[in-house]
């Protein structure tokens, strides 16, 4: 109540201020958008809400048009880690998501510093060549990498997929180089002029500084590898042993018919982890996202 | 940033003597006058290698999973060639197949160019809008902003699914409120006409993304422009038009270019709603029946080269496909990334 009487006195400087008169039209606004916000709001949550109630359901109660569970039934989450090997494939997806994420930072680290403090001819063409690659489908390189992989024997596992991070991730480079962007090269500078090494300034001054970017790039590629249905669709697909379970989940309906309260279960199980993170991260997570496309 | 002054300061004395390599002076200087040319190319070409060690790893990445892949995608996309034999050079006639025989090609085509016609603009108009309204929320902003947010955090495999449940025509919940208001709702993911909208409401629920840049860039506008404006007795649509938009085109760029390359490559959605709502056919493992269900009506231009090269390992043809995907997406870039400023090496 206090917040409705309140705000539209706070933004009267911005709108309707230098005319008299006009702060009832003030009010309306700042009620309609607040309207709005709230109606979008439910829109967006509501599909959350509905997966959740459904995945507490028997399975013939979520063929009725009930919207609460009676009674609430949890034996779907016990049923979909007995009746599927749920278990081995969360430890695929943590290996993927864990190895992938460590293996970029450190290829991708150190790759990002060269190109955003130190000065050196080709870096410019190294930084364009990086974001064409980032930019280019992965569909146009597929094929010859699928060969390349198949040669060394190593389709029906994720390692195609953890062990290229070992040489660069270019998204990853590219968000770190504008993270690193952001910090002043005089400190660096500075610190060499000490007798810093570019590693040492790269380990003691450009990573502790920019400590909240290096997480966010981290968190995005943990998230890139455990969403991935691509990936192991290309190189794991024929192995159920070496599943992560994003791709579990997408092949669940084909194997259990309609069973709607089983299939949102496993669908809850598999968002729960990259939420909880998200929870935990979410500051650095949003600063990324907006600078991959905001500064500069 | 004590540690950066903590090692002896006294090395300053001794950097004229040049005897010690480390301590190169780096570029902040590297033009000061009476510093000896000489010396100061050393210091350059030193500064370079350490540059170059330390990007050794992501070029030696770009080579083996970047420029020898797509040199490879051009030699093999003029052979037949398969796991089981030799690449065979066969002319121009993947390509000859591809423009005119392949009966898929024109659907998993039209399909792809309803997504970036359709997909992208709704997605960045909805962003857009709702960017705007929370750029103007004053109470409980975190709050609003994650809750915009969240969807886009969704597994895209778990959104898809639960789209397809919320969806069904049966018994999905969708359709029952429609009911409820005396509405039979259409058949969504089952009906051909309507399996790619209902992707486009599901690409608008998952728009915290491109959503969030666009709030970042609309909290970048500087508040006194907009206290100028209104001094001058600019209406809030003038202000909208006149100083919003100008001024987070280059955002409204960048959304606009990733958007089209992603919708080019539009795959994991379409091919998983198939999978899902069909019921019974999954893709991978060498089969791909089910791709494109309804119909032809979700086959991506992606998911065809897919099929061509993973389900039925024609390597060959698949390159095919994948040179002309990289002349397209090539196209895009050449004409916009220039524009896009953060695509360009000197902005910081």
């Amino acid at each position: 109540m206090t917040a409705v009487s309140q705000s539209p006195l706070a933004r009267a400087p911005r709108g309707a201020a230098p005319r008299a008169g006009k702060p009832r039209r003030g009010l309306l606004l700042w009620v309609a958008e607040h309207a709005a916000l709230v109606a979008l709001g439910v829109l967006t949550v509501a599909p959350i809400v509905f997966v959740v109630l459904t995945s507490l359901m028997s399975s013939n109660q979520a063929l009725t048009a009930s919207v609460i569970p009676k009674p609430f039934d949890v034996s779907n989450y016990a049923r979909v880690f007995n009746e599927l090997p749920l278990a081995q494939w969360f430890g695929n997806s943590a290996l993927y998501a864990v190895l992938a994420t460590a293996f970029m930072l450190l290829s991708s680290v150190p790759a990002a510093y060269a190109l955003a403090q130190i000065r050196f001819r080709g870096a410019n063409l190294v930084f364009t060549v990086i974001i064409v690659a980032m930019l280019l489908p992965p569909q146009v390189t597929a094929v010859p990498v699928y060969v390349m992989w198949s040669h060394l024997h190593l389709t029906g596992t994720l390692w195609p997929l953890i062990l290229p991070n070992l040489l660069g991730d270019a998204f990853s480079i590219f968000l770190l180089r504008q993270f690193f962007m952001t910090i002043p090269k005089e400190y660096g500078d500075a610190a060499r002029m000490d007798g810093c090494t570019e590693w040492g300034v790269l380990l003691r001054v450009v990573v502790p500084m920019a400590r909240p970017g290096i997480a966010s790039a981290a968190i995005f590629m943990f998230f890139h590898s455990w969403n991935d249905y691509y990936g192991p669709l290309l190189y794991a697909s024929e192995n159920q042993a070496a599943w992560p379970v994003a791709y579990g989940l997408a092949t669940f309906r084909g194997q259990h018919g309609t069973d709607w309260s089983m299939t949102m279960a496993m669908t809850v199980v598999v968002m729960v982890p990259v939420v909880v993170i998200f929870f935990f991260a979410q500051k650095a997570f949003v600063e990324g996202i907006a600078l991959t496309g905001v500064k500069g | 940033m004590t540690d950066v002054t903590t090692p002896e300061t006294g090395s300053r004395e001794a950097r004229p003597t040049r005897a010690s390599r480390p301590p190169a002076p780096t570029g902040s200087r590297p033009t000061t006058p009476g510093t000896p040319p000489r010396r100061r190319r050393s210091a350059e070409s030193q500064r370079r290698l350490v540059a170059l060690t330390m990007l050794a790893p992501a070029l030696l990445g770009l080579v083996v999973f970047f420029a020898y892949p797509l040199v490879a995608s051009v030699f093999y996309s003029f052979t037949r060639y398969n796991q089981l034999q030799e690449p065979e050079f066969v002319g121009l006639l993947n390509y000859r197949f591809l423009f005119t025989q392949d009966p898929q090609v024109v659907p998993a085509v039209v399909n792809t160019l309803w997504f970036v016609v359709v997909l992208v603009p709704v997605r960045i108009v909805c962003g857009l809008l709702v960017a705007g309204l929370l750029s103007r929320a004053r109470t409980a902003t975190g709050f609003w902003r994650t809750l915009f947010y969240l969807p886009a955090l969704v597994p895209p495999v778990a959104s898809v699914v639960a789209f397809v449940f919320l969806f069904n025509p049966g018994t999905g919940p969708v359709n029952q409120l429609l009911r409820l208001v005396g509405i039979e709702g259409p058949l969504w993911f089952n009906d051909p006409a309507w399996s790619k909208p209902s992707l486009v409401i599901l690409g608008v629920w998952v728009m915290g993304d491109i959503m969030i840049i666009f709030l970042a860039s609309l909290l970048d506008v500087p508040r006194d422009l907009y206290e100028a404006a209104s001094l001058d007795g600019a209406t809030g649509v003038q202000q909208v038009r006149h100083i919003t938009l100008p001024t987070i085109a280059p955002v409204i760029g960048f959304a606009a270019v990733t958007g089209v390359i992603a919708a080019l490559q539009y795959f994991t959605e379409a091919a998983v709603a198939s999978g899902v709502a069909s019921g019974k056919a999954t893709i991978g493992g060498g089969t791909a029946a089910g791709l494109g269900y309804p119909g032809t009506s979700l086959l991506t231009y992606t998911e065809l080269l897919y099929q061509h090269g993973f389900a039925n390992f024609q390597f060959g043809y698949a390159s095919a496909m994948a040179v002309v995907l990289f002349v397209i997406t090539a196209i895009v870039l050449v004409l916009t990334m220039r524009r896009i400023s953060v695509f360009r090496p000197e902005e910081s």
